[in-house]
């Protein structure tokens, strides 16, 4: 019962199973590895803007997530299935999230409570309701909101600087207390090249825009995500900021800037997109994104937090079983659309 | 011009069509030939013969039990051994007649071939078609005479014939379109006048080119209308063809007669064919036999009653072990442990596979990708049903429709987890039914 797949070698008797005799060669593990390639650019983008700091910080988070899985699993007395690489991404995903200065100790806890209480508490994979690694990073963020907040910008000295969006949300409060001068320069001087390319302040994996977008559509093409979420999810956000743009030029930035910065591209393809806590349907996947896109704008341009991405997604994961039977479709020939129990 | 307009779902497996190319060939006649007294949906055929009767070829073996049943002839002339039981397909036991041929073959006297069927009377044809034993041999086995004739209220219009072939690795109807192309035809046509249908389709699917233009070269001057069809398994399930053909949506729980619809396999209205106009009643079938581990695939005309020993035979035994031998398609037949089982009227392939091209797993936790309900043609929602069977909560998944599952298998196909999801439908349509049939059986006692 435990080698997941065992290989019959010359028959010494037939096998009798049941219909279908044909599979599509898909696996889990396939999949999660996919996933994993896909994020690799932005892994080196990472890698090649914040050093060693940053190898450090992703493999441990890769190492404590396996390691954390096959614990609780045996104390849980549950198969160890940590060779369908689903704790690998996570851990990989919850690195993404964290500084590049984040200390060795803080990505084993966030390890432990993003696959303890995150998935293997809800039964293990496909049992739990809430992305594990934006779990693991939430928890982090209020427990240790000083460490959590530290960036760096990369190229200069190790100098703890602010994220973009941080800056912005400073030069915002002059402007609103009277000093709008600097606001007015740094929204006409973004240097939008510096962000596709990775220079600038943000977690490992919010930097680098171009090798998240080539991965995400990597994965949209090998239809391993539903395409409506990252789509939906980044216009909604372009539209909500244009809106706020276009009312006060000198107050907000334009939709470019926010589809660039923060941890918007990451969470939208490679966050919000999980299967298991996303939406089944196409059309819940839309709400979903669109949901998603709404409290993200919300946060960003009316409070006092800089990023919501990883508080939007989690929002949305919690109403993804009430999305799930709103939108389940009706059956081919059927009159109605399935009644939903209570 | 081929509708490019398919159905909702499905998948597009190998097509592993090794046999397509080759021509059908008639079995020689063989010492034994066990035939079944129950090939057909409906109550077992009630035997009219004793042990050590001679009879000839085509004569009448077994009467209906019922109305839903199917008379059964021989298929060869000879003495009845004895009367007991086979082996079937789904590993119980069938009764049946164990027929010693005489070695000569002879038939005996074909019943009145109906030449004039384009002015006789319909009720005459039916009465041919239930008079030769005839099933339908697409698989279902459903007995014709009673399908044709629908309930009085079921107003008929369109008579479609299932030329599609979806499963991978059959050919036999292929081949039964490219050397009976005029028998089809004319088999269809009579069908369309017991029915009184208006509209006579014929769909096969883009992957039988060949077919496709000689039934419409052939079909020019009929009623009978060629359409090509996107290649999509399942493409020639019964519901997906009439909608594909007519836009018509059979209702949930319903029959394609109940949007005036009636289908017949290709080579069901080639028997047709044989019975009115040859006096010929069902006794052999074309059956493809194929697989990697076959020496030489083909299409064979087999006599009912014939083993699967002696189809493997004829396709030259097999050249490396077999893993698995499937009565079917790949995607809807049923795995059989043993070659000592009789070719019956709808068994339409026998498929074997080697050991690498099988991998036994462990099934795992449904990650919700919605693969399967991307894919299932019925647009229903295997991994909401699946962990609700898991479960065994059979309310909820008869709520949501699982008994209109047509367990066709695309969505155990696609599963990344590899969850055996066909199998959970079963289960969950087996305790939904049981649960039915007792609380009608508690009103009415």
């Amino acid at each position: 019962m435990t080698d997941p797949e065992i290989r019959i070698a010359g028959s010494e008797r037939l096998i009798v199973s049941s219909s279908p005799h044909f599979h599509s060669g898909a696996s889990v593990g396939n999949i999660m590895l996919l996933v994993i390639l896909t994020l690799l650019p932005a892994c080196l983008a990472a890698v090649y803007h914040f050093g060693l700091p940053a190898f450090r910080v992703l493999a441990l988070c890769m190492l404590f997530c396996v390691g954390g899985e096959a614990l609780f699993s045996k104390c849980m007395k549950k198969p160890l299935e940590i060779n369908d690489f689903s704790a690998l991404l996570t851990g990989l995903l919850l690195g993404m999230n964290l500084p590049p200065g984040t200390p060795s100790w803080i990505c084993l806890v966030g390890s432990l409570i993003a696959i303890g209480i995150g998935k293997m508490v809800y039964g293990g994979i496909g049992y739990n309701p809430f992305n594990p690694a934006l779990v693991g990073r939430a928890a982090l963020l209020v427990s240790f909101p000083q460490v959590m907040n530290t960036w760096q910008t990369p190229g200069l000295d190790a100098m703890s600087s602010a994220t973009p969006l941080q800056e912005l949300g400073l030069l915002q409060q002059n402007a609103l207390a009277g000093d709008g001068a600097a606001l007015r320069e740094f929204l006409q001087n973004i240097p939008y090249r510096d962000y596709l390319l990775g220079k600038m302040g943000g977690s490992l994996g919010e930097t680098c825009a171009l090798a998240l977008i080539v991965g995400g559509l990597v994965l949209i093409a090998l239809r391993i995500i539903r395409w409506q979420i990252p789509v939906f999810m980044l216009a909604t956000v372009a539209a909500c900021s244009a809106l706020a743009w276009l009312a006060k030029p000198d107050l907000y930035a334009p939709p470019q800037f926010h589809l660039l910065s923060g941890g918007l591209l990451l969470g939208a393809f490679f966050m919000a997109s999980d299967p298991v806590t996303s939406p089944m349907s196409r059309l819940g996947a839309t709400i979903f994104a669109i949901g998603c896109g709404l409290i993200i704008s919300a946060i960003r341009l009316w409070g006092n937090y800089p990023e919501g991405v990883s508080f939007a997604i989690l929002i949305m994961n919690a109403l993804t079983p009430l999305l799930d039977r709103a939108t389940a479709g009706k059956p081919f020939g059927a009159q109605k659309k399935v009644v939903k129990n209570a | 011009m081929s509708k490019i307009f398919r159905f909702y779902g499905g998948i597009h497996p190998q097509e592993a069509k090794l046999a397509s190319h080759r021509p059908i060939l008639a079995a020689p006649l063989l010492e034994k030939y066990t035939v079944p007294l129950q090939m057909h949906i409906g109550a077992p055929a009630k035997s009219l013969v004793q042990k050590g009767q001679k009879v000839l070829r085509g004569q009448l073996l077994a009467e209906p039990g019922s109305y839903v049943s199917a008379a059964i002839h021989s298929p060869v002339s000879g003495v009845i051994k004895e009367q007991s039981s086979c082996l079937s397909v789904s590993g119980t036991q069938w009764p049946a007649l164990i027929i010693e041929s005489d070695g000569e073959d002879q038939s005996q006297e074909p019943m009145p071939a109906i030449s004039d069927w384009q002015e006789a009377d319909p009720a005459l044809l039916l009465k041919r078609v239930a008079e030769a034993g005839i099933v339908g041999k697409g698989g279902a086995a459903f007995p014709t005479h009673v399908k044709l004739a629908p309930p009085e209220g079921k107003s008929i219009d369109t008579l479609i014939i299932n030329g599609v072939e979806c499963e991978p690795g059959l050919s036999a109807d292929h081949r039964l379109m490219l050397e009976k192309p005029e028998e089809i035809i004319t088999g269809a046509l009579i069908v369309a006048r017991i029915l009184k249908a208006k509209n006579i389709y014929l769909g096969i699917e883009n992957n039988k080119p060949d077919a496709l233009k000689l039934m419409r070269d052939k079909a020019a001057h009929s009623a009978l209308q060629p359409r090509g069809l996107k290649v999509r398994y399942p493409q020639g399930a019964e519901k997906q063809l009439v909608y594909a053909l007519t836009k018509r949506k059979v209702p949930s729980g319903g029959l394609p007669m109940d949007v005036g619809c009636v289908l017949q396999n290709v080579a069901t209205v080639y028997a047709i064919y044989e019975a009115v106009l040859k006096g010929k009643p069902l006794y052999e079938r074309v059956t493809t036999v194929t697989g990697d581990p076959v020496v030489s695939p083909g299409n064979f005309l087999l006599r009912i009653g014939s083993s699967y020993a002696d189809a493997l035979q004829l396709a030259g035994g097999l050249k490396e072990e077999a893993a698995k031998i499937i009565s079917g398609g790949p995607m809807m037949g049923i795995a059989v442990y043993s070659l000592d089982i009789p070719v019956t009227k709808n068994c339409s392939g026998l498929m074997f596979l080697s050991s690498s091209q099988l991998s036994q797993f462990q099934s795992k936790a449904c990650i919700r990708c919605a693969r399967c309900n991307d894919a299932c043609p019925m647009q229903l929602m295997p991994s909401i049903l699946s962990t609700q069977i898991e479960n065994e909560r059979f309310e909820l998944a008869e709520t949501w429709n699982v008994l209109d599952c047509i367990e066709c298998g695309c969505c155990a196909y696609v599963c990344p987890a590899k969850r055996p999801l066909v199998q959970h439908m079963r289960r969950a349509k087996t305790e939904v039914i049981a649960k039915r049939q007792s609380e009608a059986a508690k009103k009415t006692s």
